[in-house]
């Protein structure tokens, strides 16, 4: 019965990851740009709410839409202010863009909150169990954040087949000079899905916070399980995030049952072993 | 005032010089061909006109406007759609949701969806069907249908015939008329001088980069086309 509540835990921590994983494949599908500040972008949103609790005094929960708001505005602006311009200059320099921008975060955050480590107090849920037999139980909270992250994808596969921006969203992954020839506007879009998937960064971001603590150097790991959770599941594919996600965390989870501090290790391996065997992911969609 | 003036145009792509001042005038509700040899520069002029390719701002004109310097994405906005070379359609998007995309500036005209299955019977039959799946044919057909959803006042059709077996081309050239008709000026580019001549009411013939034959098919004669062609 442990090993189930392994896999019950690891799949709860792949909803976390998930959240993580959506923006980065959104941004990836949209525009084909790596973006290696996303991690750093879900420490900053973490870093917000913190603020906000701090001066406001109120459960980081009722934080997370102004964090979206703020996070979301940010993004269409960096993107429009910078990164479309590192695109036009070539698929590198973009990289390199949002790789300097990782940096800056991490240095700011440094100057402005210093090297301790802070978490946001969510109160009694960050504790509150459901037990289910003597070695199962679920928190509410693990469980909270795989339905958000649910809700999430769901959300944003209604917008992507339903509505005519998410449309154009598709549109452009398809064929981006096509897409400018409808009469879609490719900078003005991209800065849309910049927002987009910052203001999902931003629930995982201000979720780890409660979750675990944080501080200006977290970013890159995050990214880091982003990417596996993405590559696991299979480029292009919303679900396979999900998928990718719930196949790192039982890994994790397992790993650190095998022995402590084994559980990074462990999803490492199983993210080298899909690359290896199955590079294209377990979820990709049909080659074109 | 026509509804679209090149004055003068020479572009190409970094040192290769494709056009040499090309001056044309398309009146309202026109049906123009231009036809040519493969790599006379046909494309590269559709591309000017489409914003593709970016011009001087007063080298193209479109209702009097100057708009060489527009992005394409601003010129469907006025209401030129170009069906590109190679059809583009979305390949992971629907046909209907291919025709959804080509209304995305919503501007406001006689095309909807329906009318455009109307048009295309095969499309209708095909509406769930994943654009990747569709024969050329067929892609051409949407391609042009998604062109129409944009309600353009100026269509610009670029090698329709492009690699499709001829029935299938006569069925495409077969709904030009009802294209036309609806009040779209139609400027398109053709290797196939046949269904050229037939469809336009004004054609143009260009020989590298240079426009050197123009007129109604009544009055250009087989032999001045062949010498226009071929340059000889």
């Amino acid at each position: 019965m442990i090993w189930v509540n392994d896999i019950i835990q690891g799949i709860l921590l792949g909803g976390l990851y998930a959240l993580f994983a959506a923006g980065l494949s959104l941004v990836f599908g949209v525009m084909r740009l790596v973006n290696l500040a996303h991690g750093d972008f879900s420490i900053m949103a973490a870093y917000i709410a913190l603020v906000i609790v701090g001066s406001l005094k109120v459960n980081p929960f009722y934080t997370l839409l102004l964090v979206m708001i703020v996070m979301a505005l940010f993004g269409y602006l960096i993107q429009r202010g910078l990164f479309n311009f590192a695109m036009d200059a070539g698929p590198m320099q973009a990289i390199l863009a949002t790789f300097g921008i990782a940096i800056i975060i991490q240095n700011l955050l440094l100057e402005g909150f210093t090297a301790n480590s802070k978490g946001l107090d969510a109160g009694r849920i960050e504790n509150a169990v459901i037990t289910i037999s003597d070695q199962v139980a679920i928190g509410w909270f693990p469980l909270t954040t795989l339905i958000v992250s649910v809700v999430v994808l769901f959300g944003l596969q209604l917008f992507l087949s339903r509505t005519r921006t998410g449309r154009a969203f598709r549109a452009t992954a398809d064929n981006q000079r096509a897409a400018q020839l409808m009469g879609i506007d490719n900078r003005h879009l991209y800065g849309m899905a910049m927002a987009f998937a910052l203001a999902i960064v931003a629930i995982g971001g201000v979720f780890i916070g409660i979750r675990t603590t944080f501080n200006p150097s977290a970013g890159p790991l995050r990214l880091i399980f982003a990417y596996e959770a993405v590559i696991i599941g299979g480029l292009g594919s919303l679900w396979g995030t999900l998928v990718g996600g719930v196949v790192l965390g039982i890994a994790q989870v397992l790993g650190d049952h095998a022995q402590q501090g084994w559980g990074m290790l462990a999803g490492h391996l199983v993210f080298l072993a899909i690359l290896a065997f199955r590079p294209q992911g377990l979820f990709a969609k049909q080659a074109q | 005032m026509s509804l679209l003036e090149l004055d003068d145009i020479s572009t190409g792509y970094g040192s290769f010089q494709a056009l040499f001042n090309i001056s044309l005038k398309i009146e309202e509700g026109e049906r123009h061909a231009i036809i040519g040899a493969n790599g006379a520069g046909k494309s590269t002029l559709l591309r000017t006109i489409c914003g593709l390719l970016r011009t001087a701002a007063e080298k193209v004109r479109f209702d009097g406007q100057p708009i060489g310097q527009m992005p394409p994405h601003k010129r469907v906005n006025l209401g030129i759609a170009y069906v590109p070379e190679g059809r583009w359609v979305f390949p992971s998007l629907t046909v209907h949701e291919n025709l959804l995309v080509g209304a995305h500036t919503k501007r406001s005209g006689i095309w909807t969806v329906d009318r455009v299955y109307e048009l295309f019977p095969l499309l209708s039959r095909l509406r769930q069907r994943q654009a990747l799946s569709l024969s050329g044919g067929e892609q051409q057909a949407l391609a042009i249908g998604r062109g129409l959803m944009a309600n353009p006042r100026l269509l610009l059709l670029d090698e329709v015939s492009l690699g499709l077996a001829p029935v299938v081309v006569e069925r495409i050239y077969s709904t030009m008329p009802a294209i036309a008709s609806a009040g779209t000026t139609v400027l398109l580019v053709e290797q196939d001088v046949g269904q050229a001549l037939t469809f336009a009411d004004r054609v143009s013939c260009m020989l590298e980069g240079r426009l050197v034959l123009e007129g109604t098919p009544g009055e250009i004669s087989q032999d001045q086309i062949v010498a226009a062609y071929f340059g000889v």
